[in-house]
């Protein structure tokens, strides 16, 4: 009996300490010193949420660099992140990998895709694509929008990472920061 | 395979054993009751807890005590853990309105925290109230890796010390892991995680206008706070369904390689714990050499298997560039990181991912699932991969003992019929559980195969690896399997109590065995615990005992799959 109110006066205790101050602290730091990131990187458009520096969308149209294929919820849902989860000898998996690379080779330069382009992330939100494959989406970005490969490729330039501190991580592309600023500078030609 | 991809791992390697002898240290002080540069502020707040718990930390108890407080504090965890959920839709911080999950569903949940496992059949977004998460699911990170801690200490008092039956103070130890060792880490890695966009708030789910005219809903929460107790107590819990493969839990490379330093930080620190408590430095260094050997071989094996792509994907899909298989993987982190982390995550009970292990290649996803099986020794869990590997080097000595004819010691203690037959339980119990419970699951067509999200060999291994996973109280899965229905959240529920709990006696039984025997002075036939012939004869038996019993299953599961797709089979 002395051991289960020890042990339930530990646990309240503990849990005010660790489940309430600890996480209340460390949103005060973060509200305070990195409210950006500590609210998610939201990226404001119009005064409206637009989406977020880290978290992928879908992008269907030619005209814009497309994002990985994704399996959270109905393709980059925020709110059920997923990867496909298929095994490598799936026949879903390899029929739908033909297909994807079928369909962006249909309209894209006739060279291998970048394996990044094909294949699901493992969250399903992915923000990025590799430096190949936003480099295999450049004519008909370019096409599409009526711009100079040549400017299309600076863009690209600008939202490319390198790997952190020259070691760590892969280069990447951010694939939402590209597009909205493809959209900035139709708009400054218009 | 590239340079870049292998420099990331040496560093990770230098980094991580740098590491291995101050954290050593400060473990070792902490445990001792010495006072320690957190003591300034977290002094008060440990003496009023034994104030208000009345407790005296100073009233060591023996294996048995130390085992009723051990289950009784996990049990009143449990069922906290369980009433938060069933209660959270009358809980506040619930924004999104989530409803209480399903009473199997709760049961997993809680068992699998209170025992440091954080298996998750649920998804956390769609889940779990930010009022869940923070009150029952971090706490529990926090408390049941305290837990583990407390134990692999009181095993190595009870190698250091002799003609006694008294092994610590249970309250004393967990408060004390909690305060001093994890929770000044938490928060300066928080903080961190926080500043590199991992979210920490308690805003409703954003709607976002997205480019193509949708609107996107971005799930929020206090997230960093969770995080980064859940990669240094190595529990894992994701605190979103995809764990920190997700751009908010894991945003940069930077996070990434922190993240994976914390999961082994405190089980590396643990080798050179050992060897200053059992004052045999060399012998802490033998054990964490052995350990080290592992993990470079799982590493090694893990990244050649995903640098060579899937062979099955058509000739227009360009692998190379990519690195390799990128099914499942996120591009930050590319396949390097990606099979680094599978292969940490695994070596330690941790769980938590940054790819989906389901997509890997049969090889890629063998080397976790094997790291598992061999028992968590390779570093392992905080508390528990030592523990595990204390009972393994027991083994040793006494196969040792046996090769040279002699009664076998091990730091001055005579390995005795009483302490093999523990550790033989402890051994025993793990398969058992692993393959009776996956034989069950995949002779039930409707229960247990139903959940498969992939067929042939590979949907053995989603099975298997669920029941491996359980036992083993690690929680990383190959996630396509349902595991969210009634059969495999009860019998997962119970894989992970028998893992859990079934393991520890047998541990703390040892540890009481081994305090009350009388010093054995080292002799020319002492088998000597601290060399490199010790290391290779430890990682001979871990081989020996883990691959024989999971081999003949292994065959039928993950070596099948790379037999068919390399022939060029799709299933």
């Amino acid at each position: 009996m002395k051991l289960l109110y020890t042990s339930t006066l530990m646990l309240l205790a503990m849990t005010i300490l660790l489940g309430g101050v600890y996480p209340l602290a460390v949103w005060g730091v973060g509200q305070l010193l990195f409210p950006s990131e500590a609210n998610g990187s939201l990226i404001y458009r119009d005064g409206k949420v637009a989406g977020s520096r880290l978290i992928g969308q879908r992008s269907s149209s030619p005209g814009y660099f497309y994002s990985r294929p994704s399996a959270a919820g109905d393709g980059y849902d925020a709110a059920a992140s997923a990867g496909s989860n298929l095994g490598p000898t799936n026949r879903v998996l390899i029929e739908r990998v033909a297909a994807e690379a079928d369909r962006l080779s249909f309209d894209g330069p006739q060279r291998p895709v970048p394996a990044d382009l094909v294949t699901t992330s493992g969250s399903g939100l992915d923000p990025h694509i590799s430096p190949a494959a936003a480099e295999f989406q450049v004519p008909r970005v370019a096409k599409e929008r009526g711009i100079a490969e040549g400017r299309v490729r600076e863009l690209v330039a600008k939202y490319t990472s390198g790997r952190e501190l020259g070691i760590f991580g892969e280069p990447r592309v951010n694939v939402l920061g590209l597009n909205i600023e493809l959209d900035e500078t139709a708009k400054n030609v218009r | 395979m590239n340079v870049y991809g292998i420099v990331q791992i040496v560093i990770y390697l230098v980094v991580l054993t740098l590491l291995t002898k101050p954290v050593g240290i400060y473990i070792a002080r902490v445990y001792a009751g010495e006072r320690t540069g957190p003591e300034a502020v977290f002094g008060p707040i440990e003496r009023s807890l034994y104030r208000i718990c009345r407790v005296d930390p100073a009233t060591e108890m023996n294996w048995r005590q130390y085992g009723a407080a051990t289950l009784m504090f996990s049990l009143v965890c449990g069922v906290s853990v369980y009433l938060i959920q069933r209660l959270q839709y009358f809980l506040p911080l619930n924004p999104a309105g989530l409803s209480g999950p399903s009473p199997d569903s709760s049961f997993n949940t809680a068992v699998s925290f209170m025992t440091n496992t954080n298996w998750q059949g649920y998804s956390g977004e769609t889940t779990m109230s930010y009022f869940t998460q923070m009150t029952a699911l971090t706490v529990q990170n926090f408390v049941s890796a305290a837990v583990g801690m407390a134990l692999a200490i009181v095993f190595i008092r009870g190698i250091a010390r002799f003609e006694t039956d008294r092994l610590g103070n249970f309250w004393a130890d967990v408060v004390r892991g909690t305060l001093y060792i994890l929770l000044p880490i938490s928060l300066a890695a928080a903080i961190f995680f926080v500043s590199q966009g991992v979210i920490q708030n308690f805003r409703e789910y954003d709607l976002a206008q997205t480019l193509d005219g949708g609107i996107q809903t971005i799930a929020q929460g206090p997230a960093a706070s969770q995080i980064a107790i859940k990669q240094l107590g190595t529990n894992g819990g994701g605190f979103f369904g995809v764990n920190s493969a997700h751009p908010f839990e894991n945003p940069t490379p930077l996070t990434d390689f922190v993240q994976m330093l914390l999961i082994l930080l405190i089980p590396a620190g643990f080798t050179y714990t050992l060897g200053r408590m059992v004052r045999s430095q060399r012998h802490g260094w033998a054990v964490y050499g052995a350990m080290m050997v592992l993990l470079i071989a799982g590493i090694a094996l893990s990244y050649w298997a995903e640098s060579q792509g899937n062979p099955l994907f058509p000739g227009s899909v360009d692998q190379a560039v990519a690195g390799g298989n990128m099914e499942g993987k996120e591009v930050r982190f590319g396949v390097a990181n990606s099979a680094l982390w599978a292969t940490l995550t695994t070596a330690a009970s941790n769980g938590s991912v940054n790819s989906m292990h389901d997509s890997f290649t049969p090889l890629g996803g063998l080397v976790p699932l094997l790291n598992i099986q061999l028992g968590e020794v390779i570093f392992g869990g905080v508390g528990a991969g030592m523990y595990g590997m204390l009972v393994m080097i027991i083994l040793t000595v006494f196969i040792a003992g046996l090769m040279v004819g002699r009664t076998p010691e091990y730091l001055g203690n005579k390995i005795e019929a009483y302490d093999i037959k523990m550790a033989m339980l402890y051994i025993l119990i793990f398969p058992l559980s692993v393959l009776g419970l996956t034989a069950v699951s995949v002779l039930m067509p409707d229960a247990g195969l139903s959940s498969l999200n992939n067929p042939g060999a590979h949907g053995l291994s989603e099975v298997l690896f669920a029941f491996t996973s359980a036992t083993g109280n690690n929680g990383s899965a190959f996630a396509g399997l349902n595991a969210n229905t009634a059969w495999y959240n009860t019998s997962l529920g119970i894989a992970i109590l028998v893992g859990r709990f079934y393991m520890i006696i047998p541990v703390l039984a040892i540890a009481g065995s081994l305090a009350g025997k009388r010093e054995v002075p080292a002799s020319l036939g002492t088998f000597p615990v601290n060399t490199a012939m010790f290391a290779v004869l430890l990682v001979s038996v871990i081989l020996i005992v883990g691959a024989l019993t999971f081999f003949p299953v292994l065959s039928l599961s993950p070596i099948l799959e790379h037999l068919q797709m390399i022939n060029g089979q799709v299933m």
